[in-house]
């Protein structure tokens, strides 16, 4: 599964993840593999994403959308910490 | 003929300032670089907001979606703002002029009765234009020079949404974007830009392959966040062209001046060697007919 955080200032993070849970308008939910397709607005907070290691990676960003289609993940966030 | 040490202080002068341009050229290059780079690195953003927008608004067609930023005024538009984008510093050859020039020709042409009525208000990014047009008895918003020594998307972000909040509260019925767009690094295109009020993307002719989403919270919902964040983004991207343009207008400035130096100098030394030869030739010839009226 691949996914890349862009920002409009820049590409903050682009690879293969096992898994990523991200802060939903509606409530934080986590995207696996062979994830249903979908687009959400996010709240400010934290993305965590594991690796194929299983390492864990945190980004703190201030609200953005994603869109998860046929195992490809685009965040779009505003800022990233 | 002029005497040898003028010219010599000329050519040395000359020299200097050439020095000094082709210095600022290769600055203005670099920067020019770095601030592409940023362009380049907005557009996957840009692009990939656009698509989802377009895609939503496709399979929202039918039903309406209220949106702030898309008021239509009933008749002719009463108040304006014009944001003109300008640079914080000189020596970039027309570059300011034509965008200055630009404003008076909409102000005078396009908006002379509300700007009779003093409805007209500008906004200026850069201290050329605001410098210009504090002379002048325009209306005008606090200036926002500050934005072009640090330009970051959230400094940028924040102003834009000053001005749109300014439109949801009918400050204003138009707001339009007057600035100039990089095309290379010796060609700029004046761009007037309409940015609010705004209407959701229209469906383009490529058809995204429709895929069944899950939309969190709503469509309507998401929608609502998404222009705004591409109003912000199509408002940093004109101060974004418009500072890249600026570089590659004062680079183009500063390569002219140094090549009008330099044949400058071809034709000073030119006329030095000349007046050089001149003299060595009279006191030859002094010293010659000297010779001759002794041996005579």
């Amino acid at each position: 599964m691949k996914i890349e955080i862009i920002t409009p200032e820049k590409k903050a993070f682009e690879g293969d993840i096992k898994s990523v849970r991200v802060p939903g308008k509606k409530g934080s939910f986590q995207v696996l593999k062979d994830h249903a397709p979908i687009i959400s607005t996010l709240d400010s907070g934290s993305v965590i994403i594991v690796d194929l290691e299983g390492n864990e990676k945190i980004f703190e960003i201030s609200g953005g959308v994603i869109e998860v289609k046929a195992n490809k993940i685009i965040l779009l966030a505003d800022s990233v910490k | 003929m002029a005497n040898l040490k003028a010219i010599r202080t000329r050519i040395t002068s000359v020299k200097s300032t050439r020095q000094i341009t082709s210095a600022m050229k290769m600055v203005s290059a670099a920067k020019l670089r770095k601030a592409q780079d940023k362009i380049v690195r907005l557009r996957p953003y840009a692009n990939k907001l656009h698509e989802i927008l377009v895609g939503l608004s496709q399979s929202l067609a039918d039903s309406e979606v209220e949106n702030v930023y898309g008021r239509q005024p009933k008749s002719s538009p009463e108040k304006i703002l014009l944001v003109v984008i300008t640079s914080n510093r000189g020596l970039c050859g027309a570059f300011n002029t034509n965008v200055i020039k630009e404003a008076r020709r909409v102000i005078s042409e396009k908006y002379p009765d509300q700007h009779n009525n003093g409805n007209l208000l500008l906004m200026t990014i850069g201290k050329k234009g605001y410098d210009y047009f504090k002379k002048t008895k325009i209306n005008m918003l606090p200036e926002q020079n500050n934005l072009l020594h640090d330009l970051t998307f959230d400094n940028v972000a924040e102003v834009a949404e000053q001005v749109m909040k300014s439109f949801v509260a009918s400050e204003f019925d138009r707001i339009e974007i007057i600035y100039n767009q990089f095309k290379n690094a010796a060609v700029q295109n004046l761009t007037n830009e309409l940015f609010l009020p705004v209407e959701i993307a229209a469906p383009g002719k490529v058809k995204t392959t429709p895929v069944d989403y899950i939309y969190e919270p709503d469509q309507e919902a998401i929608i609502k966040e998404l222009i705004p964040k591409s109003l912000k983004i199509q408002f940093y991207k004109s101060i974004l062209d418009s500072f890249v343009a600026e570089h590659g207008a004062r680079m183009t400035a500063m390569h002219k001046a140094t090549d009008n130096a330099t044949g400058m100098i071809r034709d000073l030394t030119l006329q030095y060697n000349k007046a050089r030869q001149t003299t060595i030739t009279n006191q030859i010839l002094e010293v010659v007919s000297g010779a001759e009226a002794l041996r005579g």
